[in-house]
């Protein structure tokens, strides 16, 4: 019999720590859904998505309901929609993104992503209308999430995308304007996306996907401050082991929830996704790990040190724990849905250009960050830019999730509510990127990529 | 299937035959049982075996959650899987 020492402790990291299993996503290819005419597609996409996804949620709860350990969200992932939609005439592709929407409602998951387009390096006329419907596709929807590559490490950056993605952002914030511009935290811009990530707004199913799998995202910020608190002033040695040790419980969670969803559901198992991703929720904050560490507040000096070990170590620890892990796999440091990071902000602590350094040596990016909403277009591409740029050299995935909050500045603040918390309006750089962003064209390959 | 239940609350007469009557009537046979008191909290731990079980799962642990209530403890039905994918290799 296991030992009560080990059943009080899982007890507590559910019960106190916050625990949990963050996603289950199905991941659905709807590539054999496209067709010429476009009202025909999005029947099959609807009929495609329900037959597959009609048991997810009972399923999910099931599993919930017998492990004990609460799943705070069941989702969908499908193919890039561009890829599907460009088959047919129409010029506008808002109609796919209410069939996803649709789609999503009637099986009852919380989001859908893959309202998506990969451009990094050009676009399709079908990517074309698929960026331009994406402001007000996110303003009609409820749970439909977009992203959009436009950089990776062997092609190099589409500075023409990086440059369409400022105003579509700007668009977005506008047409949402009266819900905190809330339609770009459903927007990702990526360098290096990769195909199997489960963890919303970014999740699309790649087309180097099976038909249909289930890929899980399992998270406990909680958990490994709570570990770390056991460990004060001990070495980084010693710091470093607690979170592998920690992390690998986590993940044979996670690994064990995925292998009983996939073989209730009849759908195969994908992978893994090691990520620690934080909620509002106080005691589940990655900045309350880092300042378990032994910094004073997120976004001192030392914090970039901190986050790379955190990251790495979370990795040595899940990647023993699951057959297959993938996804994004690392710490999130999303802005407005982290308690800590919120606290930092609003200390004067951490500014944008920590968190880009951040950035570096974490999964994912500039995340659910909300800024002025005069900010212009053009900075806001610069911003994007830099990010990708990081992404791309360091072969690495990095993302951009800016908020212009229409008709808010400095000083204010944007709430979006739920697990989308809420966060303080941050300080951009008042010079202009302008001149820069609109050369447009290509940045070339790194020579890195050059391996054949 | 088996599975972990836990009794975590204050200590008072009746609570691990208020358990035990629950099981019995839905034919859950306890394997082992472990009890200690931490600091004046009454914590039982038991081993049980689910495949003689004539409800499913939910229902189960719904009868347990009411049992709980009115025992004023806190009462848990867990898959043995979970603590063995978390614990042992």
């Amino acid at each position: 019999m296991i030992d009560n020492k080990s059943i009080i402790e899982t007890i507590q990291m559910i019960e106190k720590e916050r625990l949990d299993i963050r996603t289950i996503t199905m991941g659905i290819s709807l590539l054999d859904c496209a067709d010429s005419d476009g009202a025909k597609s999005r029947q099959k996409i609807y009929d495609k998505i329900v037959r597959k996804a009609e048991n997810l949620v009972k399923i999910g709860e099931q599993i919930e309901t017998e492990f004990g350990i609460p799943i705070i969200h069941k989702r969908i992932s499908v193919t890039p929609i561009s890829l599907v939609a460009q088959s047919s005439s129409d010029t506008s592709y808002v109609e796919y993104a209410k069939i996803l929407d649709k789609a999503a409602k009637t099986v009852g998951v919380n989001f859908i992503g893959g309202f998506s387009a990969l451009v990094h390096k050009g676009c399709t006329p079908g990517d074309r209308i698929l960026i331009n419907s994406i402001p007000e596709a996110l303003a009609v929807t409820d749970l439909v999430c977009s992203s959009v590559n436009v950089g990776n490490s062997k092609v190099g950056i589409n500075m023409n995308a990086v440059r369409d993605m400022g105003e579509i952002i700007k668009q977005a914030a506008y047409l949402t304007r009266e819900r905190e511009s809330i339609g770009c935290a459903k927007l990702v811009v990526f360098g290096n996306a990769v195909e199997d990530n489960p963890f919303m707004a970014g999740a699309f199913h790649g087309v180097g996907e099976a038909d249909c799998v289930i890929n899980v995202g399992v998270s406990g910020p909680g958990v490994i401050k709570s570990a770390l608190e056991n460990v004060k002033g001990e070495s980084f040695d010693v710091v470093a082991e607690t979170i592998k040790k920690t992390a690998f419980k986590i993940t044979r969670a996670g690994q064990l929830v995925a292998t009983e969803a996939s073989k209730r559901l009849g759908v195969p198992f994908g992978i893994v996704d090691l990520s620690l991703a934080p909620t509002p929720a106080v005691g589940d904050s990655v900045a309350r790990i880092l300042e378990e560490m032994g910094l004073e507040i997120c976004g001192c000096h030392g914090t970039t040190a901190a986050l790379a070990m955190l990251n790495d170590a979370v990795k040595k620890g899940g990647i023993m724990a699951s057959s297959h892990v993938g996804g994004l796999s690392g710490a999130f440091i999303p802005v407005s849905e982290d308690e800590g990071m919120i606290k930092a902000v609003e200390a004067g602590a951490l500014n944008i250009e920590k968190l880009e350094a951040m950035t570096c040596v974490c999964s994912v990016g500039l995340d659910m960050i909300a800024i002025p909403g005069d900010t212009p277009a053009s900075t806001i591409s610069g911003i994007i830019a830099d990010e990708v740029a990081i992404g791309v050299i360091n072969n690495k995935t990095t993302a951009v999730r800016l908020i212009p909050v229409y008709g808010k500045g400095l000083g204010d603040r944007a709430v979006f509510g739920g697990l989308l918390g809420e966060a303080p309006i941050m300080k951009v750089s008042e010079f202009s990127s302008e001149a820069f962003i609109d050369r447009g064209g290509r940045i070339p390959s790194p020579v890195h990529s050059f391996k054949n | 299937m088996k599975a972990f239940i836990t009794v975590i609350g204050e200590d008072r007469v009746g609570i691990i035959q208020g358990v035990i009557t629950v099981l019995a009537k839905n034919k859950v046979n306890v394997m082992d049982i472990n009890q200690t008191l931490l600091q004046n909290y009454f914590t039982m731990i038991m081993l049980v075996d689910l495949s003689q079980l004539e409800i499913d799962f939910k229902q189960l642990n719904d009868e347990i959650k009411e049992e709980a209530e009115k025992l004023g403890v806190t009462i848990r039905l867990q898959r043995q899987d979970i603590f063995k994918a978390m614990h042992e290799l």
